[in-house]
């Protein structure tokens, strides 16, 4: 865990993201996430009832808002024009960085959540089970975007470690202890 | 020194025994352990899997059940201690009369640690547990100080342990109901405090309030750490005080402390935090570990780096000190 | 079942002696049956006191109450440790408030246990009546359901079962003095700050919500617990006892209306109407027991096996 600042999404990089449709991005994300809850039975295990609120991901850095809906046969991630707030249980608001520093286990969300680096809002009990399944489930983003994207998957892995370089964000695992699934 | 070091999921229980843990401590996924917190511990297989992922690292692992068993209902603590004893636990730490009185007679092989949750606080109590329940290692309360733990260690047989990293309790472990005062869901029976499932916050004028069952815990001003609503942390008004009432919002490190423990007679020190990420496991034990071999090499201890993982950002060596009292 | 009787608990303030004298003698005549008399908090105080205790027991005993001496709730320093085991030598049941007093207390020698042991369930209760305990207050954070199994079994071991009737709730005991804290003073220091509040120091939270007070090293309730409701469902679990802790004002008065209540001589409505002007603060709890959380009026009785999760 390092004492510098998250860093913010460069504005470059979220003017690039702006423009684009909400519709793809949600297919996108829905995508990875049905394939995390079928490779990683223990983030539906671990969220128990909690799999069935609506959790607000509030990315600050980001033009839009994501509504997360792991529970059930269909779990889906849906993108949110900010202009209004969409329904949901429970808002986590944070740097993109905060978000992607604790799926890769570089950051601790407690001290993100001391520090108000992160921001909880509403049922606070399912965004802590979030945040323990997520935790327990050692996820590495890239990793997964590289199984959807097989075919690009050689161009993603110089891509990948460039932007993160560029960013600054935890785009993969930091943390990969001998013995850890991936 | 052992270094006891906590593990809420099997993957901080990885990243602990990776980053030097001697010995990690954990708990089932139900009510039967102290952290029983949404998302956060072990079922049976994850338990068996954990303690021979540990025990090929040369690692310990210890099973808290260390709760109160609720009236009509003791059978679920009773399978937790059979089965802690099934997977090939080092230890269990038990807090409840009945449960050590079971383990004692179920279980003789099966060593068994005191929790901090039986608030042992004296030499008399704890020589009553050992002779009475065979107790081989009392976790101290957190109310005591150096010069106290160097007493009794003089006058007991069984190995102590305490905590030296972490959340602290203000109150005698095992003996405080403000938790379920205000929510109805209490550390001895429900193994949560303050729990999140009663925790709201509100953007107010006056700064970002935390709730608690509907009383307000604290509100602290834009840009100011904001501590989680553990009720004894609370700020509160007595009279024309406002303030702390009972502990500020810091949490406990007595990094500086080690070598007086270790001449005090504490075998083991324990981290807390089993609902804390595996990250911060991570960090926290290569920390202590390396302060530890260098305090048994000789070596000056290194500064600690871990203020940032602290609550509020303020550390405090506690009751270890006189003047905390 | 038979009716419920009354225990006066030690008190857990810091009076003087003359209060305490007082305090005492207005018991004798109290329809209560027993009395549980010592330091229960800080053993900083007892010396301002102690002198009243054998006075107090005379008192008593010669108007037919069954007394017991307590020990400390939190047993730490040297001459606390002597001083507990000095407690089986008075000639008194002891009742236990730490099990350090357990581990000086010879074996066959009966001995009541107090609300501040955790007695949660089955196993532990029998362990104790198996040690010698006669009578068990049990822990107030318990729900009804788990005093009914709790009081049936001690019927079938012959030990009788004390739940908490009324008074400030003991929610927490620490190594920190808190009345010292607020007011600036080191623990060692202490002034003796916390005999300025004979029945705690309030403590509110930044909004104004009544919520605890500080008594010293002892976090209690603001609101007073009261079984002004659930007598009938007490007794009908099989509780023996009720326990009164002392409070200032006219509390004989008070052991008197609970009497009155058990005996069916007023309502529940009237005891609670009644108490509501004689508990510092004016505001009754009834929450342990019926739910959903402590601090909880309920103005209704209680039923068993209604709380969920249980």
């Amino acid at each position: 865990m390092t004492e510098k600042p998250l860093p913010h999404l460069p504005r470059i990089l979220a003017l690039a993201a702006k423009p684009l449709p909400l519709t793809p991005l949600t297919v996108m994300l829905t995508l990875l996430t049905r394939q995390l809850m079928q490779r990683h039975p223990g983030l539906q295990r671990r969220l128990g009832d909690h799999a069935q609120r609506r959790f607000l991901l509030d990315l600050t850095d980001m033009p839009f808002l994501l509504v997360l809906e792991p529970g059930g046969a269909r779990p889906r991630v849906t993108a949110h024009s900010r202009r209004r707030l969409p329904r949901h249980d429970v808002r986590i608001t944070g740097l993109t960085a905060a978000f992607l520093g604790m799926v890769h286990g570089s950051l601790d969300g407690d001290a993100l959540f001391f520090s108000r680096d992160l921001v909880v809002e509403g049922d606070t009990g399912a965004a802590v089970a979030l945040r323990n399944a997520i935790d327990d489930a050692e996820l590495d983003l890239s990793a997964e975007l590289a199984i959807i994207a097989k075919p690009l998957a050689p161009l993603l892995a110089h891509l990948l470690p460039a932007t993160e370089r560029i960013t600054g964000l935890a785009l993969h695992r930091m943390d990969r202890p001998e013995g850890a699934a991936l | 020194m052992e270094l006891v070091c906590p593990a809420g999921t099997p993957a901080a229980l990885r990243a602990a025994v990776e980053a030097g843990a001697h010995t990690v401590y954990c708990g089932f996924a139900d009510e039967t352990n102290a952290r029983n917190f949404p998302g956060l511990n072990f079922d049976r297989a994850e338990m068996a899997e954990g303690i021979a992922f540990a025990h090929a690292r040369r690692a310990k692992v210890l099973i808290a059940i260390n709760t109160f068993p609720h009236a009509g209902a003791e059978p679920l603590w009773h399978r937790a201690i059979d089965d802690a004893a099934k997977c090939g636990a080092d230890a269990v730490i038990l807090a409840d009369i009945g449960l050590l009185a079971y383990a004692a007679e179920r279980h003789p092989d099966l060593r068994r640690h005191l929790s901090v949750q039986a608030a042992a606080a004296n030499a008399d109590v704890i020589n009553f547990y050992a002779e009475t329940f065979g107790v081989r290692r009392v976790v101290l309360p957190r109310v005591l100080t150096v010069d106290e733990i160097a007493a009794i260690n003089r006058e007991i047989d069984v190995e102590t342990e305490v905590f030296v990293f972490g959340g602290l309790c203000v109150m005698a472990e095992g003996r405080c109901s403000l938790s379920s005062y205000a929510t109805g869901k209490s550390p001895n029976m429900n193994g949560v405090c303050s729990p999140a499932s009663h925790v709201s916050y509100a953007e107010e004028p006056g700064g970002l309030t935390a709730r608690l069952g509907g009383y307000t815990i604290h509100r602290t001003a834009k840009d100011q750490p904001a501590p989680y609503p553990t009720l004894c942390k609370g700020c509160f008004v007595s009279g024309d005080q406002t303030g702390h009432v009972f502990e500020d919002p810091a949490s406990l490190n007595a990094t500086q402390l080690i070598p007086a423990l270790a001449r005090a007679g504490v075998t083991a020190l324990k981290i807390e935090g089993r609902q804390r990420s595996r990250a911060y496991v991570a960090e926290v034990v290569r920390s202590f570990r390396a302060t530890v071999e260098a305090f048994d090499a000789g070596r000056p201890m290194p500064e600690g780096a871990l203020a940032k993982l602290s609550e509020g950002q303020a550390a405090t060596t506690g009751a270890y000190a006189k003047t905390w009292r | 079942m038979t009716d419920l009787d009354l225990t006066v608990g030690p008190n857990p303030f810091f009076w003087d002696a003359a209060t305490v004298r007082s305090f005492y003698q207005s018991l004798a005549t109290a329809p209560v049956a027993r009395v549980v008399i010592g330091e229960l908090v800080c053993s900083k105080r007892l010396p301002f006191w102690q002198d009243e205790i054998a006075g107090a027991v005379e008192t008593l005993l010669a108007a037919g109450k069954s007394v017991a001496i307590t020990s400390l709730a939190l047993v730490t320093l040297k001459r606390e440790r002597k001083a507990t085991a000095a407690l089986s030598d008075i000639g008194l049941p002891v009742e236990v408030n730490d099990l350090t007093a357990l581990h000086s207390l010879p074996a066959g020698q009966p001995f009541w246990v107090g609300p501040l042991i955790n007695v949660y369930n089955e196993g532990t209760l029998r362990w104790l009546a198996k040690r010698g305990a006669t009578r068990i207050c049990l822990p107030p954070e318990l729900p009804l359901d788990s005093i009914a199994v709790l009081a049936r079994l001690g019927r079938e071991l012959g030990v009788a079962v004390e739940v908490w009737g009324h008074g400030r709730l003991p929610l927490a005991i620490s190594g920190r003095c808190y009345h010292a804290r607020l007011h600036d003073h080191a623990k060692d220091s202490c002034q003796f700050v916390c005999g300025l509040d004979p029945d705690g120091r309030d403590v509110e939270t930044l909004d104004g919500q009544k919520f605890l007070a500080v008594n010293g090293v002892q976090t209690l309730s603001q609101s007073t617990a009261s079984m002004a409701w659930q007598v009938e469902a007490l007794s009908d679990a099989g509780v023996t006892s009720l326990r009164l802790s002392p409070q200032s004002g006219d509390f004989a008065a008070i052991c008197t209306s609970y009497a009155d209540r058990i005996a069916g001589r007023i309502t529940a409505m009237e005891l609670a109407s009644y108490l509501v002007g004689q508990v510092p603060g004016g505001q009754l709890s009834d929450g342990f027991v019926k739910g959903p959380f402590g601090a909880h009026w309920s103005a209704a009785p209680a039923s068993q096996a209604m709380r969920p999760g249980l």
